[in-house]
């Protein structure tokens, strides 16, 4: 099993429901956020590009923040999705310092957080919150391995790029170009 | 070339931001966050590994309030009893399943902690102006007997009721039964109007909401300054993203580069209030071309061959001129609708008062649309259907002497609800008018940011004899009410049932998820309250809002039992279909029975029959036109203050382009004043963006921030408002519509405000 993320920035309007409805669903304090939208403009007026991303977790298949971390609290679960259990984490800080996307917060009570893939859900059979809640479908979840899943699907169709691929963590979160 | 490489742009993107300044405080002094305070307990939610408590969740119906777009969602409260989060009803085809970022965030309407609390009366005390607070058989005993002083003193039609929301209609019953038919949204002049005046008027039959543009199966969606994705309805956001998917070709006529604009194979950028003329000349190109849907427009159209003369010098070659879109542009996206006749839409917008010629400009929407035989058609307009729930028993209503219409006698003939502005207009006194407005109720909207020309609306509240608000908020306009009555949120009350057009018809129910917090009321409690204060009591015979819905649910086969369980309930279509079938016969509803190209309604009343394009006013040298528009995170200046939504957007900023931020030597994040072409100042500063998204020649900004009301401690003094800064208002003489796109503003990079002290 491989759980994967992929995002189509040809869809995606960067309405921030994901980032809300993840708030919402995983208890993420205000003025904190576990995803967030990243808009690149490109050019100039009037021969522009514009690319808007949802951005979380890599869940690296070859996480420097689980490699770093000295309490073992960072670690692989099911399908290789990267959690922090909050009691083992004493908040050093060392996996947010290591992450090349700048993915992990330190959580008001004393931990670091981040994004889980909602696992909680997946665990259950459901999708993401923020896969379930997106306006415009454009977020596609599931299992790598499984050729049938939303997410090997669209991977196969589409053309896909993912982020800072030179920092070599082998990131499981696609963007469809 | 590439100016704007990785921008991490704000509203949203900011929480990369904030999370940092979070850290910091959170260095000095965790105790101090709002986070760990009472704001969200479920935030401190004691988790182990990183499961969040699932099990022991309830669940109630409701449908959600953040916007006109009403989709029906479950409410979801934890084992405490707190509400967690919202979730869309899968039944629902408003939203089908997905609520957008506002109605996911509409959580934080309910756990505001600047809500207002309690009735406030104004009272003088010590010859100072104050609110007490008082309890609510005082309070609406003030009300009664203001009400019943101006009803006696001048009539009851001197009372006018300004509404938006679903509260709205309880006092729309009560203002009938008091005797006055003054009912008015700020949704027909301030916004949609113009596009429902346009359409009746040519097909016979209005948009109205949501949309009856069936985006889902379209092959070409043509947007003209409507920013989908931006505005977050969500229904069309949905079907847009479901339309790139099946390969749409999507045309996007903007001065901006618009989320849209970025999702579409043509973007135009068109000059600013010019689009009269490029509509004009696609429709010379498909007239000229032979294009149009020959078969459609001969059996169902009326007035081509006039049209066809009307056009004619239309060329592209005249509109490049004036819109600066190359003719061959024009030919070829014109050729693209074609194509794709008739599985295409003209999107005739939304929030289209722009200049004072909007009905026409629409005109020639709906001109285009008929031409391309997309009225009744797959992929073009549907025709909608609702269930309509009957009226609860109740004596007829009393026939009011005079109307809205009276005050301004032959003006706005052909406008569809009641000209808000032009209530406001009759509320001032003037020798010509027998009589004037003296009392004003009103309900869930904040009419400071929402009608234009501030000074006007101040004049007219100050003329008022009695002003009741009724809010959830301390927005601006209760600062200048006589009483002040807290209306509690959506999620803590019963509302009329949901019954809005869709494809199919349906009914979505509204219950509370808890119970009103602080000493707020429903509006159905306090309409009926305030209706047996004013001896109306027959009106509202029922005892309490369960018997009224489960009596009206009943009525149509379905109970309130039943609506809880499930939230949405569909019907199926009682009277035609989906589209038009082939050769099928039609009676429209117009004066011809045919769609109107030639619209004798607008003859009639001795307006031209078919849109002309008139030149609109132009920026002077150092002045840009001011663009408003949407945030796909807040609903005018309703959410400004709303926790969740705050946090992802709390201020807006003025979108400039780099060109002219050269000029002025403008920072990125640069904090400036406006003024505009009248002199009026912005009373705070505006961040600056500078972005290739805009032309030279205007400036943009989201509406509805710029808050002046201090107890709105999260959005006070936060952006600008553009409301404020709107003073050349261009009325549509067609419907009453108020343009608010001629204003002008340039910048002050020092504070203004302070310069006028010291000098
Ligand atoms: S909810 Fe969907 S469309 Fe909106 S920003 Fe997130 S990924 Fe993009
Ligand atoms: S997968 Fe879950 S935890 Fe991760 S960003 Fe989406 S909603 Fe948040
Ligand atoms: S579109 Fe968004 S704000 Fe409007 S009703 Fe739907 S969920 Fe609520």
């Amino acid at each position: 099993m491989r759980y994967a993320m992929a995002v189509d920035t040809k869809k995606c309007v960067g309405c921030s429901d994901c980032v809300v409805a993840c708030q919402t669903e995983n208890n993420v304090p205000i003025g904190y956020c576990r995803d967030w939208i990243v808009e690149v403009v490109d050019g100039t007026y009037p021969q522009l590009e514009l690319e808007i991303r949802s951005e979380r977790c890599n869940h690296c298949a070859n996480s420097p923040c689980v490699r770093c971390c000295p309490t073992g609290a960072s670690h692989y679960s099911d399908g290789g999705i990267v959690l922090v259990t909050h009691d083992e984490c004493i908040g050093c800080g060392a996996c947010i310092a290591s992450c090349p996307y700048d993915a992990r917060y330190p959580h008001p009570d004393g931990y670091v957080d981040k994004c889980t893939f909602c696992i909680h859900r997946v665990r259950e059979g459901q999708q993401p919150a923020c896969v379930e809640v997106c306006p415009t479908k454009c977020l596609y979840f599931g299992d790598l391995e499984d050729p049938e899943s939303d997410v090997s699907k669209v991977l196969k169709k589409r053309k896909y790029k993912t982020l800072i691929p030179e920092a070599g963590t082998d990131p499981q979160l696609y963007f469809l170009i | 070339m590439t100016y704007e490489n990785i921008l991490i742009f704000i509203s949203n993107h900011i929480m990369k931001s904030t999370r940092r300044d979070f850290i910091k405080i959170a260095a000095v002094g965790a105790g101090g966050l709002a986070t760990s305070g009472g704001l969200f307990s479920w935030a401190r939610a004691n988790f182990f590994e990183e499961v969040p408590n699932a099990p022991g969740m309830t669940r109630t119906p409701t449908y959600c309030e953040i916007c006109f777009w009403k989709c029906a969602g479950w409410v979801y409260k934890n084992e405490k009893g707190e509400i967690q989060k919202i979730i869309g009803n899968d039944e629902d085809p408003h939203c089908n399943g997905r609520l957008c970022p506002r109605g996911t965030g509409g959580v934080g309407m309910y756990y505001d902690e600047d809500r207002l609390k309690t009735p406030l009366v104004r009272r003088t005390v010590n010859g100072k102006q104050v609110f007490e607070p008082a309890s609510w058989d005082e309070a609406l005993d003030v009300v009664a007997q203001n009400l019943k002083k101006v009803a006696k003193e001048h009539g009851p039609e001197c009372v006018a009721l300004f509404t938006h929301g679903s509260g709205g209609k309880f006092f729309g019953d009560l203002l009938k039964a008091f005797g006055s038919e003054n009912i008015t949204a700020p949704s027909f002049a301030q916004c949609r109007g113009p596009r429902e005046v346009a359409f009746l008027s040519t097909f016979g039959e209005i948009i109205a909401s949501p949309e009856r543009t069936d985006i889902r199966d379209t092959r070409c969606l043509v947007l003209i300054g409507s920013h989908i994705g931006e505005n977050m309805h969500n229904g069309q956001v949905q079907e847009m993203s479901d339309a790139i998917d099946n390969g749409a070709t999507i045309i996007t006529v903007d001065p901006r580069y618009s989320t849209a604009a970025s999702k579409s194979k043509y973007w135009l950028p068109i000059k600013p209030s010019t689009d009269i003329a490029l509509l004009l000349a696609w429709i010379n190109v498909i007239i000229n071309e032979e294009w149009y849907d020959k078969k459609y427009v001969e059996k169902y159209c009326y007035g081509l061959e006039e049209l066809k003369n009307h056009v004619k010098t239309f060329t592209p070659e005249w509109a490049y001129g004036i819109t600066t879109i190359r003719p061959d542009v024009i030919y070829e996206t014109a050729r693209e609708m074609a194509n794709a006749s008739p599985a295409v839409i003209i999107h005739p917008g939304r929030h289209v008062t722009w200049y004072g010629d909007d009905t026409q400009r629409l005109r020639a929407v709906a001109i285009l649309n008929a031409l391309l035989g997309s009225w009744g058609r797959r992929g073009g307009f549907y025709s909608p259907e609702k269930k309509d729930l009957p009226s609860y028993p109740h004596p007829e209503f009393p026939k009011p002497k005079r109307t809205w219409r009276d005050a301004h006698p032959g003006k706005y003939n052909l406008a569809l609800e009641v000209v808000s502005n032009d209530i406001c207009d009759s509320t001032i006194p003037s020798p010509d008018r027998a009589c004037n407005f003296k009392a004003w109720i009103v309900n869930g909207t904040n009419l400071i940011f929402t009608l234009p020309d501030q000074k006007k609306t101040l004049e007219a509240i100050q003329s008022l004899e009695f002003m009741v608000v009724i809010d959830t908020m301390p927005m601006e306009i209760t600062g200048y009410a006589d009483v002040v009555l807290p209306e509690c949120t959506y999620l803590e009350r019963y509302d009329y049932c949901r019954t809005d057009q869709h494809r199919e018809p349906n009914i979505a129910l509204r219950m509370p998820a808890a119970e009103p917090k602080y000493d707020s009321k429903p509006a159905w409690w306090i309409a009926k309250k305030l209706a047996s204060k004013l001896d109306l009591d027959e009106y509202f015979k029922w005892n309490d809002i369960e018997e009224l819905l489960d009596w009206q649910l009943k009525k149509v086969g379905t109970s309130l039992e039943e609506m809880k369980k499930v939230g949405v309930k569909k019907f199926p279509r009682e009277y035609d279909d989906l589209y038009f079938y082939d050769d099928q016969e039609i009676q429209f509803n117009t004066n011809t029975g045919k769609i109107e190209l030639y619209s004798t309604d607008l003859a009639a009343e001795g307006f031209v029959p078919m849109p002309v394009y008139t030149p609109h006013e132009e920026p002077q040298t150092g002045f840009y036109r001011l663009n408003y528009g949407r945030s796909p995170v807040h609903t005018f200046s309703r959410t400004a203050n709303n926790p969740n939504l705050t946090d992802l957007m709390d201020e807006n900023v003025l979108w400039v382009n780099p060109k002219v931020a050269k000029e002025w030597s403008l920072k990125a994040g640069q904090k400036i004043w406006l003024e505009n072409q009248d002199g009026v100042l912005s009373t705070f500063p505006i961040k600056v963006r500078i972005t290739e998204r805009i032309r030279f020649d205007s400036v943009y900004m989201v509406h509805g921030f710029g808050h002046a009301e201090k107890r709105l401690t999260r959005s006070y003094g936060k952006g600008v408002s553009d409301t404020e800064l709107i003073t050349n208002v261009k009325t549509d003489p067609i419907m009453g519509g108020t343009g608010m796109r001629s204003n002008f503003v340039t910048f002050h990079v020092e504070d203004p405000h302070r310069k006028e002290v010291e000098s």
